[in-house]
């Protein structure tokens, strides 16, 4: 029972009009898995159920074994510590300094008063300066998050969630907010550092290209079900004619 | 073609708007009328005002230890008032965000806040002044509660600002509430939160001179003693005082400001 198991997840926002039509999704420990589809199709829905951010209405969803679906309060919490999560607007806390957003990444390990004091052990620190490395911003621990550029943005995104030593990674449109130059490199760190790691990555994401680059397995989803499951290689025009409708864009 | 255009006027008239001015601009010169203000009026009035200014003149600060007492009980007044009631706002300002907190709670706390503020602050002083006596401590009292009114609802107000998104990316990492608030929503109000009381000090400076009015302490007792004997020249020198705290509190406070930049 390794890995993630969504078993008829469904989620209503407005009850009567799922979002989530009973998705059944199984993830291996391991590996890059992109999830594509037009806007509007459940994909964020789909990420944010799995940490909870959104309460799904019905089904479960078990992460090496546990079910999160009923989890309350510590039991949550305990179980969101082990989910990384990398958002599409970077998501910092922008007056904090850089190095104070990676070591949010252990606000779930810590106590209040160690969070507060910023009393973070020793081990957590120099984790922390070792992932800054890792994402290419050695000199800037010291920096306002609200001083960085948006590349530098995400990669302290990337470096809060790993610095949770997460059992799993979530990416919800990570790239989308930046050039497609920095789309690239992002992407190249995230499942750089993902695979050395050996996290299994979840990356929703618009630009087909870029998932067919990076992943070993695409997700097509539309009208809140999937509607496509494989290697990059079987994904075919017809597809993505079912994925976004239409084919004058192909 | 002529009518689609018409239907595509990028900027439609606001009819409302329209009417609601122009109603504005009627009331206003209908008000003016009745004011009844004429040259007889105005000459007696000025003429008044200008011996009233000339008795002020040169201010009298033989009475300077009075002064003092009452100018510093003044700036106690203000300096515990503020302190008491900002720490009594922060945790109200977080119960009234509906951002935040349960929405039956923050209504509640809402209400709480309302009913606060409700009441002048001098009106506020003279039940305290009823309920515990004479002195700065119904100062303190009064100037504390309207403090914890006002603050409490900007601060509920500034927490319903913050970008939820940075809330959220706190919240995802398993944080507790507690590390929530001091990584999620601190950083985002905390210069605002300065700010904001800061504001509450100087005006609770300028506040806490008028209390002693109805006995609440601090100068404004002295000073209406003054204006009742007629003593207007120590009436000059106490509003000069008053004047010179509020500067030197406008500066202390503008450096303080700019620090937080």
């Amino acid at each position: 029972m390794q890995g993630l198991i969504i078993k008829g997840l469904v989620k209503e926002y407005v009850p009567g009009k799922p979002v989530l039509r009973g998705i059944n999704l199984a993830i291996a420990p391991q590996g890059i898995t992109a999830v594509i589809g037009p806007s509007g199709t459940g994909k964020s829905t789909l990420l944010r159920c799995i940490n909870r951010l959104v309460e799904p209405t019905a089904g479960e969803i078990l992460l090496n074994g546990q079910d999160l679906v009923p989890l309350r309060g510590r039991g949550l919490r305990m179980a969101r510590r082990r989910i990384g999560m990398v958002f599409q607007e970077y998501n910092l806390v922008e007056r904090l300094t850089v190095m104070e957003n990676v070591l949010s990444g252990r606000l779930g390990y810590v106590s209040l008063w160690q969070a507060w004091m910023r009393r973070y052990p020793e081990a957590d620190i120099a984790r922390a300066f070792s992932l800054l490395d890792a994402v290419g911003l050695p000199e800037q621990a010291t920096r306002r998050a609200d001083a960085l550029s948006g590349g530098q943005r995400q990669r302290v995104g990337i470096a809060r969630a790993l610095m949770q030593q997460p059992e799993l990674l979530l990416a919800d449109e990570p790239t989308s907010s930046l050039d497609p130059r920095t789309a690239v490199e992002i992407m190249e760190l995230m499942t750089g550092l993902s695979t050395s790691a050996s996290v299994p990555l979840v990356v929703n994401i618009h630009n087909v290209d870029l998932a067919r680059r990076f992943a070993q397995r695409i997700i097509g989803m539309a009208g809140g079900e999937i509607v496509f499951d494989g290697p990059p290689e079987a994904l075919q025009p017809e597809h993505l004619r079912q994925i976004y409708g239409g084919e004058d864009w192909l | 073609m002529s009518a689609s255009r018409l239907r595509r006027r990028a900027f439609p008239p606001n009819w409302s708007a329209r009417a609601t001015a122009f109603g504005l601009m009627l009331y206003a010169i209908y008000a003016f009328g009745q004011l009844d203000i004429t040259w007889a009026r105005l000459s007696v009035g000025f003429r008044e005002a200008g011996r009233f200014l000339a008795r002020m003149w040169p201010p009298n600060f033989s009475r300077a230890e009075l002064l003092f007492e009452g100018m510093l009980e003044s700036l106690q007044i203000a300096v515990i008032a503020s302190a008491l009631g900002i720490l009594l706002a922060l945790p109200l300002g977080l119960m009234a965000a509906r951002n935040l907190a349960p929405l039956p709670l923050a209504v509640a706390t809402r209400g709480f806040v309302a009913f606060c503020r409700s009441l002048h602050y001098v009106i506020v002083a003279i039940l305290f002044v009823k309920a515990i006596g004479f002195g700065a401590m119904a100062g303190v009292a009064a100037l504390t509660i309207a403090s914890m009114g006002f603050i409490a609802k900007l601060f509920a107000e500034a927490i319903e600002e913050i970008s939820m998104k940075q809330l959220e990316a706190i919240r995802a990492t398993g944080a507790g509430f507690g590390a929530v608030l001091v990584y999620g929503v601190l950083p985002q109000v905390a210069s605002r939160f300065i700010g904001f009381s800061l504001y509450q000090l100087d005006s609770n400076l300028r506040n806490s001179t008028l209390v002693g009015i109805v006995g609440a302490g601090g100068i404004g007792g002295t000073l209406f003693a003054a204006f009742k004997r007629f003593d207007y020249d120590f009436v000059a020198a106490i509003l000069l005082s008053i004047i010179a705290l509020i500067f030197i509190a406008e500066l202390v406070s503008g450096r303080i400001r700019a620090l937080l930049r």
